[in-house]
């Protein structure tokens, strides 16, 4: 019986050295060690024994099961391994191929700009003030020091509605509703569409866009205006920009001012963008007119404020590098993708 | 406003360079648009003696010459037949520029060297007028010894820089060499010569020979006139001419030139009669008759109205006061006694005369910004210092002064502290006073007031006192603040301006793009979209000046907008694109507009290219559930005339319209250009905003297994899958999870006008797993509404 065990191990290694899949080596495991295989049919005859071999041949047979197991155990992991290299080699694919893209929709160059001027306004805790864009005379200029007959409103070409009515030519107007509605502290940004008869080129739009900023209170001084402006020229064009006020004249601020940033291309050392000049022109400010306050029935005795205001197709073509304001308003698919 | 640099340096010390001045100026506000340096484009021309004279060898019309030019003596090769050993003559050398960007290079003149050319005036730039010793054809010659080697621009005196200034509408004192020349002196802290005029007045009484009356003084507040008689007519001196021409103004004669030169430099437009032609010798400052007709300077007949004021004779008008000349009363050659013209006229007038005739000059874009009325007088004066200087004529004794106006002297209070206050600095008292005094103002240092001097209009309150100060102290050195504490508010988005944000966002992440269209547009658009006659988008607010017809009416529509951006992007041969857009729409309340209209806040869907109905319809219950609105209802829309009458919806909420959306009806997309299957959507932002809710409240995750059912119906084909849907809501009871929709098949295996419907119904309770029972009894209620209600079988 002990050769007959013996000679079951021998030829059980032999194949299992020869086994290549693992439904092989399954067939293997029931072949030799199943309920029906052969080590189990040596065993059965185990009852012919004498009481002294029966351990004997007991323990050589646990012994050749457990080795068996091991072995195959060990050829099935090795076996599953190679098969799941195989598996993985024949699974290669080209990853150069295109993804699966979604087309995600864009944001428009302006809006972009719009919503980064807010944003940084928001955070200095402005609230975003809105007016209409079809205007009382009143408020685009009357309220804001330009009688009628004024030369400024021959620089501002204005398209009318009628006599009284017109299409605002600055977002100044809403200046006047908040602070006839509302008592200081103000501190707000109306960011709108305005138009003025110019008529289309590559730098002038009859419609475009502009953000104000206001801010009425006791005490407020034409430095708190040059430090908004630095900060909000930091925050928008770069921690390095500097900026420069230039006396002005507007008519609903006293002093105007207008305010140039050091050129966002060059620095300030002068290139093509800023044509030399190291600096350019982005906004117009200045301390809100006293008579424009009283207009609003604000004492400025008792309340001083600062205004500015600033273009935002300006800002976006510098931002963006784009050199005709037409394509903003053309909407071209692979225009607006790129932004 | 051109100033030439040598005339200011009559009025102020210069001690910089052009450039460091026009910086300089830019910072105190007379901002400066360039610098024109005369001749720089004339390099390497010098002066040289011609030592010798040979013919060419081998051209019949050239000669060889040495030319001495100081340091060394070169050989020029020339075609000039004027020029004879001896002469002093221009000569560019190699490496020379000339104007018009020529550049002189060494070169063999028929097989001779020459090392440089002699030069015309004309090859210089310059006219004969100036020069009218130079030949007409040929080399300039010098006619006299002059320094060899030296720079022509220098004998030529070629030299002077212009600076061009932006002048603000609020200094018209700024629009004359004296107001630059005051600015300049206080930016660089040096000294301002004020002019004096000395005038020796040989002739008798002027009021001999002319008197004035001012008829309509509310428009003509002062009126002076002087008299000249034994007038020369000739042509000014070349300074004068240089100078204005460096200003920008053409020379004339020189009385002419006079007027402009001392408008030039005091601010003051002037005017010259021929006393001739002043009928009755009586100046007469009157509204023009109604259809009155005059023959301006440049020769055009001119019909005024009484709105317009004129200066007339007895008889009738010889000027149109401060804007241009009659032709009837104009200098001549033979000219021989004169009348200067130094009046204020009121400046809204003149620009609305100006306007009105269509002829905005020198003189009336001056007057509009409203003159200094003393002025008038300082140049009338400096007008016959200059005859006399010229020695052109006789200046009659006295001035003819009619002034209807009250000296007006505007003071006001200089508080310090106040002021430090207002522009956040610590300028002393003292560095006020002397900025104020610079400019002219008196300063009553005891008062502590200021006199507005009579030439600053501008100039009316503490903020204008102010912005001088800060303009001298620089606007730069003032210290940046932050508010601290000032104006604190909270910072925050409205609930409609989050919203709005949110649509915009919802619809990027969507897929769509944003566009910007302009918000006028053509009322023609209105018949391209086949609106009835009566459709109440066609009352538009109607533009009264418009670009053209194209941007007349404000648009009451988005439609045509989106529809053009799609043609746009169609045309040029894109194969699809997905866009939105938020924008206003501006709806009269009442035509003719006699209040504001409603601007109404709308967005626009458009997508063309693979997309079909229901892209456009994800997009909008996309947004339904993003801004967690679920009372929407979406119903087919049959007689919305710009779209497909069977492929298209209404989107309301709560009973009440909010949109349109579907595809372009074939006639519109093809009115429009766009492709037959273009789809697009209006809905408004205001009835988003009121049904939106942020209120995002967490829902738990479910703690029991849920159990799905497919049924496929066979439905006639006419019943929209609503209808199902709304019966397995009906019937499904409270554990009814999910509806999907998987299939809608019509055709082989399926009769003829029946559709097969399948669905996948998921089930679930909150507090239990379900049982086969439940959900069987689930089923079968829904079967039997499908059979009752719809006549719907199992397939």
């Amino acid at each position: 019986m002990k050769e007959q065990l013996n000679s079951i191990r021998m030829q059980a290694e032999q194949e299992l050295s020869n086994v290549g899949t693992i439904t092989e080596l399954e067939n293997l495991r029931v072949k030799y060690l199943g309920k029906k295989g052969e080590l189990t049919t040596v065993l059965r005859g185990m009852g012919s024994l004498s009481p002294e071999e029966r351990p004997v041949i007991g323990q050589l047979a646990n012994e050749i099961r457990e080795a068996l197991e091991a072995k195959i155990d060990k050829a099935k992991e090795e076996l599953s391994k190679k098969e799941r290299l195989n598996k993985l080699e024949k699974e290669v694919i080209d990853v150069t191929m295109p993804g699966k893209r979604k087309m995600l929709g864009k944001k428009h160059p302006l809006s972009i700009v719009l919503d980064e001027i807010k944003e940084v306004f928001l955070g200095m805790g402005y609230e975003i003030a809105e007016g209409p864009e079809v205007e009382l005379d009143y408020y685009n200029f009357e309220a804001l020091n330009i009688p009628k007959n004024h030369p400024a409103r021959d620089v501002q070409d204005t398209f009318y509605i009628n006599e009284n009515i017109l299409l605002r030519t600055q977002t100044s107007p809403v200046q006047i509703r908040v602070m006839e509605n509302k008592k200081p502290p103000i501190k707000i940004i109306c960011p709108g569409r305005v138009y003025r008869s110019d008529a289309v080129d590559a730098t002038h739009s009859p419609i475009f866009h502009q953000v104000e900023g206001l801010v009425v209170d006791k005490g407020v001084t034409m430095g708190d205006l040059v430090g908004t402006l630095k900060l909000f020229a930091k925050s928008l064009f770069g921690e390095k920009t500097e900026i420069r006020l230039r006396p002005h004249h507007f008519p609903f601020t006293e002093p105007s001012a207008e305010v140039d940033v050091s050129c966002w291309n060059c620095g300030g050392s002068g290139c093509r963008v800023c044509k030399n000049e190291g600096w350019i022109e982005i906004l117009g400010a200045g301390m809100v007119h006293p008579k424009v306050l009283e207009v609003c029935g604000i004492d400025p005795e008792v309340y001083s404020g600062f205004a500015f205001g600033l273009g935002v197709e300006r800002t976006a073509m510098g931002r963006f590098n784009i050199d005709d304001m037409r394509l903003l308003y053309e909407n071209d698919i692979r225009f607006l993708r790129q932004f | 406003m051109k100033a030439p640099i040598s005339w200011l340096k009559d009025y102020v010390d210069i001690n910089v360079s052009s450039k460091e001045l026009a910086d300089a100026m830019t910072m105190s506000g007379s901002k400066v648009e360039g610098i024109e340096v005369q001749g720089e484009e004339i390099t390497s021309v010098v002066i040289g003696k011609i030592l010798s004279l040979e013919k060419h060898p081998d051209a019949d019309k050239l000669r060889v010459s040495k030319v001495d030019i100081g340091r060394e003596v070169i050989q020029v090769v020339t075609g000039a037949p004027n020029v004879n050993v001896g002469d002093y003559i221009p000569v560019a050398l190699v490496g020379a520029t000339l104007p018009g960007g020529k550049k002189i290079s060494k070169g063999k003149l028929r097989g001779i060297e020459s090392e440089g050319m002699m030069c015309s005036i004309e090859e210089l730039g310059l006219t004969r007028e100036d020069f009218p010793d130079a030949p007409e054809d040929g080399v300039y010659i010098f006619n006299k010894e002059e320094e060899l080697g030296k720079d022509v621009k220098e004998v030529f005196g070629i030299n002077e820089e212009i600076i061009e200034f932006e002048i603000t509408s609020n200094r018209p004192d700024c629009l004359s060499i004296i107001g630059l020349a005051r600015e300049a002196a206080a930016t660089l802290k040096t000294e301002f010569k004020k002019p004096a005029v000395k005038l020796k007045e040989e002739g008798d009484d002027a009021s001999k020979y002319v008197s004035v009356e001012i008829k309509d003084a509310d428009l003509c507040p002062r009126y002076t006139a002087r008299v000249v008689k034994n007038v020369k007519i000739g042509p000014s001196p070349k300074w004068m001419r240089d100078r204005l021409k460096a200003a920008g103004v053409r020379p004339i004669n020189n009385i002419v030139d006079i007027t402009n030169y001392v408008m030039l430099e005091y601010g003051q437009p002037m005017h010259a009669f021929d006393i001739r032609d002043i009928k009755g010798s009586k100046i007469i400052v009157r509204r023009a008759n109604d259809g009155e007709i005059l023959k301006t300077l440049d020769d055009q007949d001119r019909k005024l109205d009484s709105s317009m004021l004129v200066i007339a004779d007895e008889e009738r008008a010889i000027a149109v006061a401060g804007v241009m000349g009659g032709a009837n009363s104009e200098v001549r050659d033979n000219t021989d006694t004169i009348v200067f013209e130094s009046a204020n006229f009121n400046g809204t007038s003149v620009r609305l005369t100006a306007k009105k005739l269509g002829m905005r000059t020198e003189a009336s874009a001056r007057f509009e910004k409203g003159l200094d009325v003393e002025n008038v007088e300082a140049a009338m004066n400096r007008a016959a210092e200059l005859v006399e200087q010229l020695g052109i004529g006789t200046v009659c004794k006295g001035i003819i002064d009619c002034y209807h106006q009250n000296k007006e002297e505007r003071t006001i209070n200089l508080r310090v502290d106040k002021i430090n206050d207002f522009l956040g600095t610590k300028i002393s008292k003292e560095e006020m006073i002397s900025i104020l005094r610079m400019l002219e103002f008196e300063v009553d240092e005891k008062n502590m007031t200021v006199k507005v001097p009579s030439f600053r209009p501008d100039v009316e309150r503490e903020a204008d006192i102010a912005e001088e100060i800060a303009r001298f102290y620089g606007y730069n050195n003032i210290e940046p603040t932050l508010l601290s504490g000032k104006a604190a508010t909270l910072g925050k988005k409205t609930f409609k301006q989050s919203i709005e944000d949110l649509i915009k966002n919802t619809m990027i992440a969507c897929g769509l793009s944003e566009t910007y269209t302009y918000s006028f547009t053509s009322p023609k658009m209105f018949d391209k979209l086949n609106l009835p006659a009566d459709s109440e988008l066609r009352k538009a607010v109607v533009i009264s000046n418009p670009l053209g017809e194209d941007y007349s009416v404000m648009r009451t529509t988005t439609i045509p907008d989106m529809l053009g951006v799609i043609s746009t992007n169609y045309n040029r041969r894109i194969e699809g694109v997905r866009l939105f857009e938020m924008s206003y729409v501006y709806i009269p309340k009442s035509l003719p507009l006699n209040e504001l209209p409603y601007e109404k806040s709308v967005l626009t869907l458009g997508m063309y290219g693979g997309v079909d109905f229901y892209d456009l319809k994800g997009v909008v219950e996309e947004l339904m559930a993003r801004l967690g609105i679920e009372d929407y209802d979406i119903s087919p829309e049959k007689n919305n005339v710009v779209f497909h009458p069977g492929r298209t919806a209404v989107l309301s909420i709560k009973g009440e319209y909010v949109g349109v959306f579907g595809e372009v009806h074939p006639d519109v997309a093809e009115e429009f250009e766009c492709p037959e299957r273009t789809y697009i959507g209006v809905i408004e932002v205001e009835k988003l905003v009121n049904n939106a809710s942020m209120n995002s409240e967490y829902t738990p995750l479910p703690k029991f297994p849920a159990v799905a059912r497919d049924m496929a119906l066979l439905v006639k084909d006419e019943i929209p899958v609503k209808q199902i849907e709304d019966i397995i809501k009906q019937r499904a009871g409270k554990i009814l999870e999910e509806i999907k929709l998987f299939d809608v098949y019509k055709g082989k295996q399926v009769p003829e006008g029946m559709k097969s419907v399948a669905y996948s119904i998921t089930f679930r309770a909150s507090d239990r797993t379900l049982t086969d029972e439940d959900v069987n009894k689930a089923m079968k209620k829904i079967l039997d509404g499908m059979k009752t209600n719809l006549g719907a079988e199992l397939r």
